[in-house]
């Protein structure tokens, strides 16, 4: 691990303030916000992530879970087993305690936060190794991941030039709830739906979300629960427990009288940000709650994917797990 | 004693070996009443130093004549860390993580370095309560914690119920991940887990045994639970 300076914030404004001195908030920025550790640590133990600066933002006040509108606002800093385990998120939002139970160790949902999981990086191994070539890493460089091994990458949402997993569970959950990002910026507060936070990698791979320097996240919010509608998370391995997915899905689903009256439908393990599929979700709505509907929601939802030499199997996997979850989540 | 014979076997082999340097053992032998693997590693050690570097080695004395006054190295900062309800004060880089810290600095190697990646659970510890990675987590973040390591669960004398568990049910083979596994199941205790097996098994998933010695690791949790 390179040297670095390091700041304990005692304010916002103070850890925003030394945050915005980065050129960027991307990869390569010079300096970080560190919380749980748990990815950033890592991340500098394989000199990926080399800032010149750390700041420890865990004095800061947010880590309260709390109602909002009728809905709930999870502060920044709230621990990844608060959230899981909080009565709220689990009588409310079951996609996002199952989701984030499903991820990670108990030890390691101790110390990850809400925040630090939004930007949680790629578990894609020739990012983590500065012997390959990546783009995302090194913008430019190329990308050894596309003919080596990318049985675990992305079939949605990829591009010539990176073809990386975003690995979170949490994440796809929120997506399913409609969540949104409070973020305090040096311009002021501003909010912004998680389906515009990420960023695509098209040609600029090392460009992952709307983050700039000086951006602190203070929370995520959640809308209040629709009525009559159930959420799940099913997330199919390698292993059942303390692995990445190799495809998953994260569901809220309204049925009445027999038809799918709402659907939000996100999928993780396969994209290269937490994946919403808009195309699954207009297959459903207002059909027979069927398993036919579900198939061709979940035909609908792979139809753009582009598999590479080693996972072409998550095309039928990621569309055995949506029907599945589907048929689950609304007999339950 | 058979510890005191040992050792003075090993001292005489040393001396052998190292033709006459049989100083680091012999004077570990007055500072250590049993003699253990880490105590003969620690002697091997400052020995290989004595006969590749005995330049170096006789200049200590000076040295640490100076060392009574402290000395500051470059680029650490000042930390108070509380472990096992002691104040330590150090000086270490930021860079520096807590399982480093508290095996290298403070002298506690208790708590183990498996994968140093958040992937094997080996350097499980308690921070307020709660168990974590002391691998992914840096010492001058703890400031204000209360850190608690296998050290401060028990001694071989007075163990905690759960080593004690461990050892009634033999719970480890190479028992490197041992201390990682107990700081795990003690934390566990305070959580809302299921009554069964595979609920331990499914809590304790973030401990690896790569001796495989699961069965007997639940069996030990699962007597301590119904003491409870």
């Amino acid at each position: 691990m390179e040297q670095f300076s390091f700041v304990n914030a005692k304010s916002e404004a103070q850890a925003a303030e030394v945050a915005a001195r980065s050129a960027t908030a991307q990869l390569g920025a010079t300096v970080r916000y560190v919380a749980g550790g748990t990815n950033l640590v890592d991340l500098m133990k394989l000199d990926v992530e080399r800032p010149k600066q750390v700041v420890d933002i865990n004095a800061l006040e947010l880590s309260q879970i709390e109602p909002l509108n009728g809905g709930l606002r999870i502060g920044a800093l709230a621990r990844n087993s608060d959230v899981a385990n909080h009565a709220t998120v689990k009588r409310d939002y079951a996609v996002l305690s199952e989701a984030i139970l499903s991820g990670a160790s108990p030890q390691i949902r101790n110390m990850a936060t809400t925040a630090g999981n939004l930007v949680q990086r790629t578990r894609c191994p020739y990012y983590r190794d500065l012997a390959q070539r990546c783009n995302k890493r090194e913008p430019g460089s190329g990308c050894d991941a596309m003919e080596g091994h990318n049985r675990m990458l992305a079939i949605l949402g990829t591009s010539e030039h990176c073809i990386a997993t975003n690995p979170s569970d949490q994440n796809v959950a929120l997506m399913a709830l409609e969540a949104t990002v409070q973020i305090r910026g040096t311009k002021g507060d501003r909010t912004v739906p998680l389906a515009e936070f990420y960023k695509l990698p098209g040609t600029t791979p090392h460009i992952e979300t709307v983050l700039e320097p000086g951006d602190l996240i203070t929370a995520v919010t959640l809308p209040a629960p629709r009525p009559g509608t159930r959420s799940g998370y099913l997330k199919l391995r390698d292993r059942a427990a303390y692995e990445f997915a190799l495809a998953s899905a994260a569901l809220v689903l309204g049925v009445s009288g027999g038809r799918v009256t709402h659907a939000r439908v996100a999928m993780g393990g396969v994209g290269t940000v937490p994946w919403r599929s808009r195309e699954a979700e207009e297959v459903l709505m207002g059909k027979p709650a069927t398993r036919e509907t579900y198939v061709q929601a979940a035909e609908a939802a792979l139809k753009d994917a582009k598999p590479r030499s080693e996972n072409g199997f998550k095309v039928e996997l990621a569309k055995r797990c949506v029907v599945h979850a589907l048929t689950t989540v609304s007999v339950a | 004693m058979v510890a005191d014979s040992l050792l003075q076997d090993e001292g005489e082999m040393m001396a052998k070996v190292l033709d006459g340097e049989k100083a680091p053992v012999v004077e570990s032998q007055e500072k250590e009443t049993r003699f253990s693997r880490r105590s003969f590693l620690t002697g091997l050690g400052a020995a290989g130093v004595a006969v590749t570097a005995q330049p170096l080695m006789a200049a200590v004395p000076e040295a640490a004549k100076q060392a009574d006054e402290e000395i500051v190295a470059p680029g650490t900062v000042p930390l108070v860390l509380n472990v096992n309800g002691e104040e330590h004060r150090l000086n270490v880089e930021p860079r520096v993580a807590l399982l480093d810290c508290l095996r290298e600095n403070l002298n506690l190697p208790g708590t183990k370095k498996g994968c140093d990646h958040g992937q094997c659970g080996a350097c499980t510890v308690h921070v307020n309560g709660r168990r974590v990675l002391s691998c992914m987590s840096l010492a001058v973040m703890h400031a204000n914690d209360e850190i608690t390591t296998i050290e401060g669960l028990g001694s071989p004398e007075k163990m905690h119920a759960m080593q004690a568990s461990f050892v009634e049910h033999d719970a480890y083979q190479c028992g490197y991940c041992t201390s990682g596994q107990i700081m795990s199941a003690t934390a566990m205790l305070k959580e809302n887990v299921g009554p069964t097996d595979d609920d331990v098994r499914h809590a304790m998933y973030g401990n690896i045994c790569r001796c495989g010695a699961y069965p007997n690791i639940v069996a030990a949790v699962q007597a301590v639970r119904r003491l409870a």
